[in-house]
């Protein structure tokens, strides 16, 4: 039990405990926001993580789960009159059986013709949401009703900081419980070397599939939740900026590294917020600050720190 | 009949702006193994530049050169400043480092220029030739004579010269052609400025055309890409030809079925495509070693 405790769910209390201290520091209700932001996004890197920094496939595409996960909580309860909580599930199961029946071919093409082929069904599903303004609003947009749990309206920033914050800490469980099972060491196998994973007996396409699928699943219901947060949703959370986004915070935190997700998202999602003060320079200071990190912190930011300690205690 | 040619010189036109571009991914991928998300900033800087050193009084041919000259500059700034430094990081690394470079360059590209639309006057002209029914603009034929000219001269450069085949040797084997004295830096510092001076001048030759501004390069550089893969990666022909057939896929799409599902049907048929031919028409299929 010890060992337990500090080897895998260390990490998983200490997040837990950021969770609940964090709002000891928020001077005002502007902060909760922006740390339901974080948690959101977090929980979406977290998924894309497994697929890239544990099983080695790379999406450039994953935003459109997000869009899927979005748009079932604003259609839904508009078009259908359908709880917005059943429809959370119902889009995470829609986006899974998307992952399912697009996975299979796709996943076999490896590196960047899998990169190409996930930017096109990105595409494709933020091309449908734009165009289908009928259901989906069009490029405006839509309104997205709250969310109502025992007659509860769900509003506010500090409520949706600890559902977001909640939810992350079961994900990142979830998350550093896979990675430790069978299925995750297979994955692991097969980042390595595909071939070598296939000699030792491993079903190197299908667990690829089921960690696809997993993956779309975390941002379908990061996607539902960035919707029902915000009231509001347009086509570009399923874009290819979004999907690049994502990656970023992925890498940026650390591949691999599942606490490497949550630090991503937060620089990330604190960072334009943080820029906003240099107006016109917001931009030309991301892309900037993205590339210092990338070139000085090349593994990523969590991996590149923990290196450096162990490296001083030796 | 009249309406097919007009999808045709329509399509070739664009396509061969995404061939341009897609030939940019190869140069650099072929002799770094480098996929550079800021390819399509090379246009966008190109059109730009030449629009806005026009605008301060200079004439136009004279405008081009110098867009041409500055974006090659920042190519070969972008290989030295940021990918050198970073040498031996993870293909993911370097690719997230070109994307921030693309998103650094639209940043300065909206400070230095502005945010709106600018356009410059064709080569020849706005009206359209009338062929066969079908109205050609004469900057479309610009276009397609002037890509063709790049084409041509790249591959007279890369087959005829030592240059060229010092650039040939290091995309084979970038540790043979080190071991045989070729200066393999040099080689993809010069692979980035001559792919930054191909997008430049796509841009600038596409501008009467479509109008640039400072955000154009993103969909470019995602069409370029997709080209480049279509074709398979590493294959200038494939690249020149992923380019075509984009273009022409989006076109047709356009004119029989609707343009706003014209980039869906074309990275529809891309995932078909790559689904019954994982290495992209003209690649060489990877062998993994264990």
């Amino acid at each position: 039990m010890r060992t337990l405790l500090e080897t895998r769910l260390m990490p998983a209390i200490v997040v837990a405990v950021i969770v609940i201290t964090l709002p000891l520091f928020f001077p005002s209700a502007y902060y909760y926001r922006i740390g339901a932001l974080v948690f959101i996004f977090a929980l979406a890197v977290v998924g894309l993580n497994l697929l890239m920094g544990f099983a080695g496939q790379v999406s450039l595409g994953h935003a459109g789960f997000l869009g899927i996960g979005a748009y079932s909580v604003a259609i839904g309860p508009i078009h259908f009159g359908a709880p917005s909580w059943l429809c959370l599930f119902a889009g995470a199961i829609l986006s899974g059986a998307v992952a399912f029946l697009v996975g299979r071919p796709i996943l076999r093409l490896k590196g960047h013709y899998l990169a190409v082929a996930t930017l096109g069904l990105g595409l494709l599903v933020a091309i449908v949401l734009t165009n289908e303004a009928g259901w989906t609003g069009g490029p405006d947009g839509m309104s997205v009703p709250r969310l109502v749990l025992f007659d509860w309206s769900l509003r506010g920033a500090d409520t949706w900081y600890w559902i977001a914050g909640t939810t992350f800490v079961g994900g990142f469980v979830l998350a550093l419980n896979l990675m430790g099972s069978p299925t995750g060491r297979a994955l692991q196998a097969i980042h390595d070397s595909e071939i070598a994973a296939l000699v030792l007996g491993i079903d190197v396409a299908r667990k690829k599939l089921t960690i696809f699928i997993i993956s779309a699943m975390y941002a379908s219901v990061a996607g539902s939740y960035l919707a029902l947060f915000n009231g509001y949703i347009t086509p570009d959370a399923a874009g290819f900026l979004r999907s690049i986004e994502l990656v970023a915070m992925v890498v940026l935190g650390g591949m691999g590294s599942i606490v490497g997700s949550l630090v991503g998202a937060a620089v990330l999602v604190v960072l334009p917020q943080a820029l906003t003060i240099f107006h016109e320079y917001e931009q030309a200071l991301l892309g900037l600050i993205i590339m210092v990190f990338m070139i000085f912190l090349r593994r990523g930011i969590v991996p590149s720190i923990a290196a450096a300690f162990a490296g001083r205690r030796k | 009949m009249a309406e097919l040619l007009q999808f045709i010189s329509s399509g070739l036109t664009v396509g061969a702006i995404y061939a341009l571009v897609a030939l940019g991914f190869t140069l650099i991928y072929k002799s770094s193994d480098i996929i550079n998300f800021a390819q399509g900033e090379f246009v966008m800087l190109g059109g730009m530049t030449t629009v806005f050193v026009a605008l301060a009084g200079v004439p136009l041919p004279l405008a081009a050169l110098i867009a041409i000259i500055v974006t090659t500059a920042i190519g070969f700034a972008l290989h030295r400043l940021a990918i050198e430094p970073a040498r031996g990081a993870s293909p993911v690394a370097l690719i997230m480092i070109t994307i921030g470079a693309s998103i650094f360059l639209r940043g300065v590209a909206q400070i230095v220029f502005d945010r709106r639309f600018h356009s410059l006057p064709p080569l020849f002209g706005a009206d359209p030739i009338q062929f066969g029914g079908a109205a050609i603009l004469p900057q479309s034929l610009v276009v397609l004579a002037s890509a063709t000219a790049i084409v041509t001269l790249l591959w007279l450069f890369i087959d005829r010269t030592l240059l060229g085949k010092a650039v040939l040797a290091t995309a084979a084997n970038r540790l043979a052609a080190r071991l045989i004295g070729i200066d393999t830096r040099r080689i993809v510092d010069f692979s980035f400025a001559v792919s930054a001076a191909i997008g430049a001048i796509a841009g600038i030759l596409i501008t009467p055309i479509a109008l640039t501004s400072y955000d154009v390069g993103t969909l470019l550089a995602l069409k370029g890409f997709a080209a480049a893969m279509l074709g398979g990666i590493g294959s200038a022909l494939g690249a020149v030809i992923g380019g075509l057939l984009i273009g022409m896929i989006e076109a047709f799409a356009a004119g029989y079925f609707s343009s706003n599902y014209k980039d869906a049907v074309a990275f529809l048929i891309i995932l078909v495509v790559l689904v019954s031919i994982p290495q992209g028409l003209f690649g060489r299929a990877k062998v993994e070693r264990v």
